[in-house]
């Protein structure tokens, strides 16, 4: 189960939103081993695309020596899906190189840039078997809240 | 002559669990080689075979040289010193295509 807190959730809807039509994509860092999701980072679109995305390879280094120097690792790595279902893509199989992570996928398919709600899923995706996960949200995220 | 390469999780499954390897040469492709030496199987996860038999990085691999993707350095020719830190990160990619 991905286990997020509000605020953090919010922040990635409002994100999707943002970028819609194009794909938004990021990742929530936590304390490495933890599985909190604790500090949400938006990431440029180098794509720049409504059918993908692909974190800067100079942000993308900046972004993992940042983890390493403050032990942490990417518990959630998210992006969105424009047009169709909150649901992996083949290319998002074949590309999820994070055993670790919860894969987010956020569908911004019904209502775009506006109010509404989205899909909102969780996966996890390791040796390209794909698994889905509920997601709950939490007010604050406290060690606690995993037992 | 050591160079140190940092592993993503990924492939540590090569390289017994460890973070960072060390190990030499003196461009990228000769420290891929003596890599795979070290480590069977790894040298497949980091190149491509194209269709005149060279080798080229994947897409979706990046190489770090100090701090600078090795797509702007000469790829698998940039020139390596002692000393130097090799990251290799998997790109974050993906999309509805």
């Amino acid at each position: 189960m991905l286990r997020l807190d509000q605020a953090t959730y919010d922040a990635i809807v409002a994100h999707a939103k943002q970028d819609h039509p194009d794909e938004a994509c990021g990742i929530v860092a936590g304390a490495e081993g933890s599985d909190l999701p604790t500090r949400h980072v938006p990431m440029i679109n180098a794509a720049g695309s409504p059918t993908f995305y692909e974190f800067d390879s100079t942000e993308l280094l900046a972004l993992y020596k940042e983890m390493w120097d403050r032990d942490e690792e990417p518990v959630v790595i998210y992006h969105s899906h424009t047009a169709t279902e909150a649901y992996p893509s083949r290319t998002d199989i074949g590309l999820a190189n994070e055993p670790g992570a919860h894969y987010v996928l956020v569908s911004t398919a019904e209502h775009g840039n506006s109010e509404g709600p989205v899909e909102f899923r969780s996966y996890r995706i390791i040796d390209g078997v794909v698994t889905e996960e509920d997601v709950s949200v939490v007010d604050v995220l406290t060690a606690t809240e995993l037992h | 002559m050591a160079i140190e390469v940092r592993i993503p999780t990924i492939l540590r499954t090569y390289t017994g669990g460890e973070k960072a390897v060390d190990a030499t040469g003196a461009t990228l492709s000769a420290l891929i080689d003596d890599l795979e030496a070290n480590h069977p199987g790894i040298k497949e996860r980091l190149l491509d075979a194209k269709e005149d038999g060279t080798s080229d990085l994947r897409r979706f691999v990046n190489v770090y040289v100090n701090d600078e993707d090795v797509r702007f350095t000469g790829g698998l020719e940039t020139a390596l010193s002692d000393g130097d830190q090799i990251v290799v990160l998997p790109a974050v990619a993906g999309g509805r295509a």
